[in-house]
């Protein structure tokens, strides 16, 4: 195996960790819903920390991208 | 196909250098030209918009003074009321990267923050103005930030380097995340452009080829959306790393 399919192969295996980031996000927005579908007069309040929080969790899927270009890249 | 795909992210040059720093030479790029975009329009939509002045705004005072109050209710909610002469840093980071953002959704152009040296740029003087900020209030004391309380004493060497790590962490985070969701984004886009023209020049699958066209709108209009949101949380993110220097916990 030369290094450039060894890269692509990395590349993909880099990828494994957004499998964290998808539960997270998963779970972040039964919060949302939960927290709505309980209380509905909360949805302004609640909408600001929810887009945070994904923001926060899409980071790890992000680092893992970034990490998969920098080693298909490298 | 891989090579190709960073193409657009590329800066050049748009003319001759204009002078060196340590055999580099600098000129004006594209990059530097949607910055500069970036920051007079900004500056053109609140100077003109506010030019009025009416108590009862018209459409162009309302969206000004929106953008104004977005920000103003970050900072107070985030930093709290004692970061009230912080509040054009963060509004000039918000509106920057706002731009910048938005600039980049104009087919051709580069989107500037895709390059994780401008967001780290960004962040780190945000963090040399809080660590500044933090030793100005509070001197030595400041470094008690890394200790959380109620630790047994045991643990507090541990805390320290964790919480400093986690501490130190923080800028790039907040560069790599808006790095990461423009680049990702760009990528995504000229992904399905690609499969749009590899199915029209095949011939008998030109039909198809008005699903990846599809899922290119649906992605162009998610993007907007990620432009808004990745400079909100950026700014959001910002005022709370700012607290921890105001007020210790």
């Amino acid at each position: 195996m030369d290094s450039s399919s060894l890269k692509l192969l990395g590349a993909g295996i880099a990828m494994i960790g957004s499998l964290g980031a998808g539960i997270g996000l998963g779970l972040i927005f039964s919060a949302w819903i939960t927290a709505i579908a309980r209380n509905p007069a909360v949805e302004s309040k609640f909408s600001k920390i929810g887009f945070i929080g994904f923001a926060v969790t899409e980071l790890v899927l992000l680092m893992c991208f970034v990490i998969s270009i920098m080693i298909m890249k490298s | 196909m891989a090579a190709s795909l960073l193409e657009e992210f590329e800066i050049h040059p748009l003319s001759t250098p204009l002078f060196s720093i340590a055999h580099h030479p600098i000129s004006f790029t594209n990059s530097a030209l949607y910055m500069f975009l970036a920051i007079a329009s900004a500056t053109f939509l609140m100077v003109v918009a506010m030019r009025q002045q009416a108590v009862v705004p018209g459409r162009w005072q309302m969206l000004a003074e929106k953008i104004y109050d977005t920000v103003a209710d970050m900072v107070d909610s985030g930093a709290g009321e004692k970061a009230r002469p912080f509040f054009p840093f963060i509004f000039s980071i918000f509106i920057f990267i706002l731009f910048c953002n938005l600039f980049g959704m104009v087919p051709g152009s580069l989107a500037v923050t895709s390059h994780v040296v401008i967001n780290l740029a960004i962040a780190l003087t945000l963090f040399l103005v809080i660590i500044i900020t933090g030793f100005v209030r509070h001197g030595l004391h400041f470094l008690t930030l890394f200790v959380p309380s109620g630790v047994p004493k045991v643990m507090v060497v541990p805390m320290m380097i964790i919480e400093f790590f986690s501490f130190a962490v923080r800028p790039f985070s907040l560069a790599i995340r808006l790095f990461a969701n423009m680049l990702a984004g760009h990528i995504l886009l000229q992904v399905f452009a690609g499969m749009v023209v590899s199915l029209l020049a095949v011939g008998w699958l030109s039909g198809l080829s008005i699903l990846p066209m599809a899922a290119n709108i649906a992605i162009t209009g998610f993007e907007f959306f990620v432009a808004f949101l990745q400079a909100y949380i950026y700014a959001v993110l910002a005022s709370v790393y700012l607290r921890d220097a105001l007020e210790m916990h």
